[in-house]
């Protein structure tokens, strides 16, 4: 049995999607800046497909920018705002960003930049009265996750947005875990800059668009032609563009209950292993396709391989699996101690999975566990040499 | 990532598990690191005649534990004490560069084992 649970980290693009792509790059491979019929063809595809987008966060079509991807999203915006905005040297986010945020905010930090890290609390939600007193004249925007891409925990947009719009600030999410599944709706949300992915949710991989607000000042970081309104030169990517927009359909509210369903179940069965204990936020809060739990004594990273050899394929927060060697950092910060986030494993579901998936990966891991177990020295926390 | 060798020993280590009658003990690594390794000796007329490991860690960890049981297994204290972290990765086919540092602990335990025989004889 091969058993997918990797699908924070990509998802398998939907059959549809790749047939759409397909089609579009072998048709209407025109380039859609020419003024000539066929590229005419192209635009109209590049403009139902941003349309389609925009409807589906309560958009206007001309405030999506398509991009490469989520990475490169997160960085027009924050880089983007600091070209435009120069006399605005301060920026408030988390401790628990994807790195495209945090790693470019420590670049930005480099230059003159100060930046405010939010802690968490050890669900991962972020404290709204400190992200209130860290609000400054100068601050250029508060960018947070909306949800997590470890440990799936979901931020109240509706609040984080609501202290920006009292404050007058620009508030830019991270939004590439949780696009098509949990509600985004930057009128309601007070968004005004957004980030999202396509490959995440069962489309293309290389295609990613950011949202930026109607009169939010910005500068791109990809220069050349006018395409994007002059924010993101590159000769567009028709054949992806209409396959993100295809994929924003896969995801129906009946998928995200069937995830919601085999997440707890997978969850409830875990936790009946001794020393089990589950990262992130529960219930409602928490990704409709996210597990990320921590059995003590044993290795991430030997884990994954024991499972691997099932073929079960997840991911870990285990230091010993990354190349820094550092533990990870969103896993620090909810708490944890060092010790303790190396025996995390995440496991992340997509529309795809089954519950006898699930039931052969609750099998394995139990089994795994086990295994790993007895070769530890911490068999019951304790050291057992007399 | 890892060789077959490693692969091997992770998914079947040999030697595995606490010595019932041992007469020293090796432990290095710390768990805020990932990587903990015990290795137990049992020597008599100066030569191991049994070990065994207990490790909590990473694949490499559990390998290189693995691979130092089953070298130093039979051979004299003499000969045991040549063993290095070099030998252990050579014999394994090598280690990714990042695990050579942290996670090649095992040469260290069984040194600190030997160590711990000879000043409990003394």
């Amino acid at each position: 049995m091969k058993v997918y649970l990797d699908n924070a980290a990509t998802t398998k693009t939907a059959s549809e999607v790749a047939e759409l792509v397909s089609k579009i790059s072998l048709e209407d491979y025109a380039n859609p800046s020419s003024i000539h019929s066929q590229g005419e063809n192209a635009k109209k595809i590049i403009d139902d497909s941003r349309k389609k987008i925009a409807d589906s966060i309560g958009a206007q079509a001309n405030e999506i920018i398509f991009t490469a991807s989520g990475s490169e999203s997160n960085n027009l915006a924050l880089r983007g705002l600091a070209l435009a905005n120069p006399q605005k040297k301060h920026i408030i986010t988390t401790k628990i960003e994807h790195p495209s945020v945090l790693n470019t905010c420590s670049e930005l930090e480099q230059q003159d930049y100060t930046i405010n890290y939010l802690d968490v609390d050890n669900q991962g939600f972020v404290d709204l009265e400190q992200l209130q007193k860290s609000i400054r004249e100068d601050t250029l925007v508060v960018s947070i996750i909306h949800a997590n891409n470890e440990i799936g925990t979901i931020q109240n947009l509706q609040q984080i947005g609501q202290v920006c719009k009292e404050k007058n600030v620009l508030f830019h999410t991270d939004a590439v875990q949780s696009y098509t599944k949990t509600p985004i709706n930057v009128a309601e949300q007070n968004i005004s800059l957004a980030a999202f992915s396509a490959h995440k949710l069962h489309g293309p991989k290389g295609i990613g668009a950011l949202y930026v607000k109607n009169g939010v000042q910005l500068k791109p970081i990809i220069t050349g032609g006018a395409q994007e309104k002059g924010l993101r030169a590159a000769t567009h990517n028709t054949p992806s563009i209409a396959g993100f927009a295809k994929a924003i359909e896969i995801t129906t509210i009946d998928d995200i209950k069937k995830m919601v369903e085999l997440r707890d179940y997978l969850i409830s069965e875990l936790l009946k292993i001794d020393n089990t204990y589950i990262n992130g936020a529960i219930g409602n809060d928490r990704l409709c396709n996210n597990v990320n739990a921590r059995f003590d004594f044993i290795e991430g990273e030997a884990i994954l391989l024991y499972l691997d050899q099932e073929g079960i394929y997840v991911s870990t927060g285990s230091a010993c699996s990354s190349k820094k060697l550092e533990p990870s950092k969103t896993l620090l910060a909810l708490g944890l101690k060092p010790e303790e986030s190396h025996g995390s494993i995440r496991i992340s579901l997509s529309n795809y999975t089954t519950k006898e998936e699930i039931d052969y990966t609750i099998e394995k891991i139990k089994t795994t566990v086990e295994t790993l177990r007895k070769m530890s020295p911490f068999k019951g926390g304790t050291n057992n040499v007399q | 990532m890892y060789s077959e060798k490693v692969m091997q020993h992770f998914k079947t280590p040999k030697n595995l598990g606490k010595l019932e009658h041992y007469d020293a003990v090796g432990q290095v690594g710390n768990a805020s690191c990932g990587d903990v390794m015990y290795v137990y000796i049992k020597v008599e007329n100066d030569a191991i005649v049994n070990i065994g490991f207990e490790t909590m860690g990473c694949a490499a960890a559990i390998a290189t534990s693995s691979m130092v049981t089953e070298i130093a297994k039979g051979k004299t204290l003499t000969e045991a004490k040549k063993i290095t972290r070099d030998t252990i990765s050579k014999e394994l086919g090598g280690l990714p560069p990042l695990k050579e540092h942290c996670s090649n602990l095992a040469a260290d335990a069984l040194q600190e084992a030997i160590k711990n025989y000879e000043s409990k004889k003394q």
